[in-house]
């Protein structure tokens, strides 16, 4: 055993008096299913630390929030020189990539890592940031393109919005674009 | 390894408060944590905190507001009204546990 101070109690620092809000704002531009994570992992541990988020699905990122496709996102090896076999550090050959199949056991793969650490799918994900509070915005832009209807989109995104509100929303955040 | 006196007694605490040894904790100690960050505690704050320790026991690592959540039963949203702004992190220093180690 190693020797032992007495020190006075220390009570931890939460930040509670802070006068100064954090606010992060995450662009969600990607529909995959790697891509769709780094985000959903973000915003939540933003608001288990008491700061005010907001996340904004914009093209791709619009799979993420439609009922239809949030929960069936895909991964593909394609391009990504990354994959590797599922032992040791030798690559999976871009060539074998593109395959009937290789999606479909790519993604069934993934999620079941994702499933593995006790991670939700992306529809129970979002219920959970919204439950801490998180904050949810489609682009006008995206929606418009794509001819998405109101309905077709998960319940707990606040609104539609256009890039000016974005900049409000925005305003004094900090931003990450994924 | 430093310790520090909380209700009366000695107890072992990181650099930041949080006991160290799972053992050192009880009631009348957590009582006392709470009330340093400003937690008033009820039945339903007792009834997340005695989860986390015992699912601490059987799974060596504290529970994650998403665990506290699909395992223990309390909503997220709860863990937001009954720990204010930073749910895992007061849960588990009022629980004398570390702090999750996982993301999610």
């Amino acid at each position: 055993m190693t020797m032992t101070d007495t020190a006075p109690a220390i009570v931890p620092n939460f930040g509670d008096e802070d006068e100064v809000d954090r606010k992060l704002v995450i662009i969600c531009s990607k529909g995959n299913l790697d891509m769709a994570y780094p985000g959903l992992v973000l915003a939540n541990a933003a608001l288990g630390e008491g700061i005010e988020t907001h996340l904004f699905f914009t093209f791709w990122g619009l799979d993420m929030i439609l009922k239809s496709r949030m929960n069936d996102l895909q991964f593909t090896p394609v391009g990504n020189t990354a994959m590797h076999m599922p032992v040791g550090d030798s690559r999976i050959p871009q060539f074998l990539t593109a395959f009937p199949g290789m999606q479909g056991m790519s993604t069934k793969m993934m999620k079941k890592q994702i499933a593995d650490l006790g991670v939700p799918e992306v529809g129970d994900f979002l219920d959970q940031i919204v439950a801490a509070g998180g904050h949810l915005w489609a682009c006008r832009m995206s929606v418009d393109m794509m001819k998405v209807g109101e309905g077709d989109m998960y319940d707990g995104v606040e609104a539609v919005i256009n890039a000016t509100d974005f900049m409000e929303i925005s305003e004094g955040g900090q931003l990450l674009f994924i | 390894m430093t310790t520090t006196t909380i209700a009366g007694r000695e107890v072992h605490v990181n650099d930041e408060g949080f006991l160290t040894e799972y053992d050192e904790w009880d009631e009348t100690l957590a009582a006392e944590l709470a009330n340093n960050i400003g937690v008033e505690m009820t039945d339903e704050h007792w009834a997340v905190i005695r989860f986390l320790r015992d699912d601490f026991k059987t799974q060596g690592e504290t529970a994650t507001t998403r665990r506290v959540d699909t395992v223990g039963g309390f909503p997220v949203k709860k863990q937001f009204v009954l720990f204010p702004k930073k749910p895992a992190k007061k849960m588990a220093y009022i629980a004398g546990l570390p702090k999750p180690h996982g993301c999610v």
